[in-house]
């Protein structure tokens, strides 16, 4: 169980990435967003909860659906909403977008947009801590459509191997794309492949913020105290469409309501007022102040900057150092 | 760069190509805490081309890693090293098996430092072999390096003399950037003298291997020592060849190529690469637009004929390029006036 200041931020976080993301669709709408833009609305339990429990030396690599977990790990709003708009401003300067969102001193190591392609560079990154004597953890966040990569089997083969500090954490939301886990994996049951490369492994209800939350906390401590892979499976949904181009025609429409019930955020609210952590007054002073927050990232995004057009080939390759 | 020669004279050593590379990976490892090989058989079986034989002992398996065959990871494990602090050297067994590893190389190496905004470099060095005329057929002989070459975030090196097996490695190490160096397997048992005191050498810029007025042989990698070959038939006939080495294919040193076609109005570009949207391809372009006025003649390819190596000695030697091939090219483009 959980703490009061622990639990009313993960609730806080969950609510900021939910409102953040409603607001991304509509400024997707009025083209202020463009390019592919993934929601992640409906799985916000899972990096509220697990990120928080990361210490500032660790470092995350995430995918193309990771508005969430940077924003979790604190880069700034602002920054983050105005890569969306494509400004200089953006915390990649804007060449990144939705898909590759990075913080190099947060430690975050980028939206990959290649499915299962930041599962090697995870590994490396626990090499590097592991060779140099750092006690880190390495969170690499990854769909379960990953799983069918041979990425994922390498990299879950060598982190065994090698025992390296990697805690993978699977966000199993059933669809890659479009592709129910049933069309795509001969065998369902994640936690088998993890455990044939002798990777401890769990699932937890991605629903619930604080089963992730303390899901999460026994799989830190293993990566860390004993130095090797851990894999958890957090099994989630998301609410809305694979991306913005995407006219969802794959999913039984009672299926995604079934899941809605589910949905973390009221529940989890509910939760908190029983405890007598929140109330209404609370609730609603929380909400707007992240509503004043998103507005105002929105507004810093409007009036940031478009990177001249004579810096196009800038950061391709590193300026030399003279001198 | 025009030269990898020392400025001093210095005493002068018998060694081969492989020995150069092992001497240069050697003052790596003694040098810096962070640079260690990792790669398929470079440990206990000694490399596949012999190149860390012995250093498992020497430098230990934290330093020395054998890895799975898993070429993606173990290359998205080097970037991933290089993120966090280290040096890694990662050997890929051949060309054709970095094909395997071609999402690490191309979507992460090569994008992050311009994905994240310049915020992250990837310090890698990743080596592997190339090329043909060892009857290795149709999976383990091609020579994919003009691919890489275009690819918009690598350094692309391809050391030829044994100066540049010596020091180019080094000088990868300390390039902030994802450097891939593509040794040709034809190369490594290649002796010569090398100084004594050798040591790195820049990684960027051509060389001018000869001089010669009457036509240009742009080459690079084994094709080097063909069109070497060349010119000294050339010779006989009283012809002039300058020989171009390119060493570096990224970025290319557009500056030497016009520049010896400036001088001598002719070339050849030799590439062991099929000639379909291949590196000599860019050659030729970037010739015709710089030195356009300057061309005596069309400028002249040899590369390989558009076949996937065949095993069968006779035919894998004609679909490469051979030194009678250059010479035959050169005189073509000698015939215009």
């Amino acid at each position: 169980m959980r703490g009061r200041a622990s639990c009313l931020e993960i609730f806080r976080q969950m609510t900021r990435i939910r409102r953040f993301e409603e607001r991304c669709a509509e400024l997707y709408t009025e083209s202020k967003i463009r390019g592919f833009l993934h929601l992640y609305i409906g799985e916000e339990a899972v990096a509220s909860a697990i990120i928080p429990q990361l210490r500032p030396e660790d470092a995350i690599v995430a995918t193309y659906r990771e508005h969430g977990h940077i924003l979790v790990r604190g880069t700034p709003m602002d920054a983050v909403m105005a890569e969306m708009f494509g400004k200089i401003e953006g915390c990649s300067k804007g060449r990144g977008g939705s898909m590759h969102l990075y913080d190099a001193g947060r430690r975050f190591y980028g939206g990959n947009a290649i499915v299962g392609g930041g599962l090697p560079l995870s590994t490396g990154l626990a090499l590097a801590d592991r060779m140099q004597g750092r006690k880190n953890v390495t969170a690499c966040f990854f769909g379960e459509g990953a799983m069918a990569e041979g990425e994922f089997h390498e990299s879950m083969n060598l982190a065994a191997l090698w025992e390296l500090p990697v805690l993978f954490l699977c966000e199993n939301n059933l669809y890659a794309m479009g592709t129910r886990i049933d069309r795509s994996e001969a065998e369902v049951d994640l936690l088998l492949k993890a455990r044939s490369y002798h990777v401890e492994a769990a699932t937890v209800d991605g629903m619930d913020p604080l089963a992730v939350a303390e899901a999460a906390e026994k799989a830190i401590r293993v990566v860390r105290e004993e130095a090797r892979p851990y894999f958890l499976e957090c099994r989630t949904y998301r609410f809305r469409a694979h991306s913005m181009f995407d006219p969802d025609l794959y999913r039984d429409k009672k299926e995604i309501e079934e899941w809605k019930k589910k949905d973390p955020l009221p529940a989890f609210e509910t939760f908190l007022k029983m405890q007598g952590w929140l109330d209404e007054a609370a609730s609603a002073a929380m909400k707007k102040k992240i509503d004043a927050e998103i507005e105002a990232s929105v507004k810093y995004a409007e009036e940031g900057t478009l990177e001249p057009v004579e810096d196009l080939i800038r950061d391709v390759v590193t300026p030399h150092i003279t001198g | 760069m025009t030269s990898s020669r020392p400025t001093s004279p210095a005493k002068k050593a018998a060694t081969t190509y492989r020995e150069a590379l092992r001497a240069a990976h050697r003052e790596a490892l003694l040098g810096d805490p962070r640079v260690f090989l990792m790669g398929e058989d470079v440990g206990r079986y000694g490399g596949s081309y012999a190149v860390s034989l012995g250093f498992l002992k020497e430098f230990g398996p934290e330093r020395i890693r054998d890895t799975p065959l898993s070429e993606s990871a173990f290359v998205g494990a080097g970037i991933g090293a290089a993120l966090g602090g280290m040096r890694p050297i990662v050997e890929v067994m051949t060309v054709n098996f970095s094909l395997l590893c071609l999402d690490q190389i191309m979507n992460v190496a090569a994008t992050v430092r311009h994905m994240s905004g310049g915020q992250l470099s990837v310090p890698l060095v990743v080596r592997m072999a190339t090329g043909a005329g060892r009857q290795l057929a149709a999976q383990h002989s091609h020579s994919l390096e003009g691919w890489y070459a275009h690819i918009p975030g690598l350094k692309i090196l391809t050391p030829a003399v044994l100066e540049d097996a010596r020091g180019m490695l080094g000088s990868a190490l300390l390039d902030p950037d994802p450097t891939l160096i593509f040794e040709h397997a034809s190369l490594y048992n290649r002796t010569g003298e090398i100084a004594e005191n050798a040591g790195l050498v820049p990684i960027t810029g051509a060389a001018v291997r000869r001089e010669g007025k009457d036509l240009s042989l742009v080459a690079y990698g084994a094709m080097l020592f063909k069109a070497l070959a060349a010119a000294d038939e050339l010779q006989k006939e009283g012809i002039a060849a300058e020989v171009v080495d390119l060493r570096v294919l990224r970025p290319l040193d557009t500056e030497t190529i016009l520049k010896t076609v400036r001088k001598t109005g002719r070339a050849v570009v030799v590439d062991e690469g099929w000639r379909s949207g291949s590196l000599s391809a860019e050659i030729s372009a970037r010739i015709m637009e710089g030195a356009f006025a300057s061309l005596k003649a069309p400028v002249e390819r040899v590369c390989t004929v558009e076949v996937p190596l065949p095993y069968a000695k006779h035919l894998e030697d004609a679909a490469l390029p051979q030194v009678e091939t250059i010479v035959a090219a050169a005189r073509k483009a000698l015939r215009h006036v």
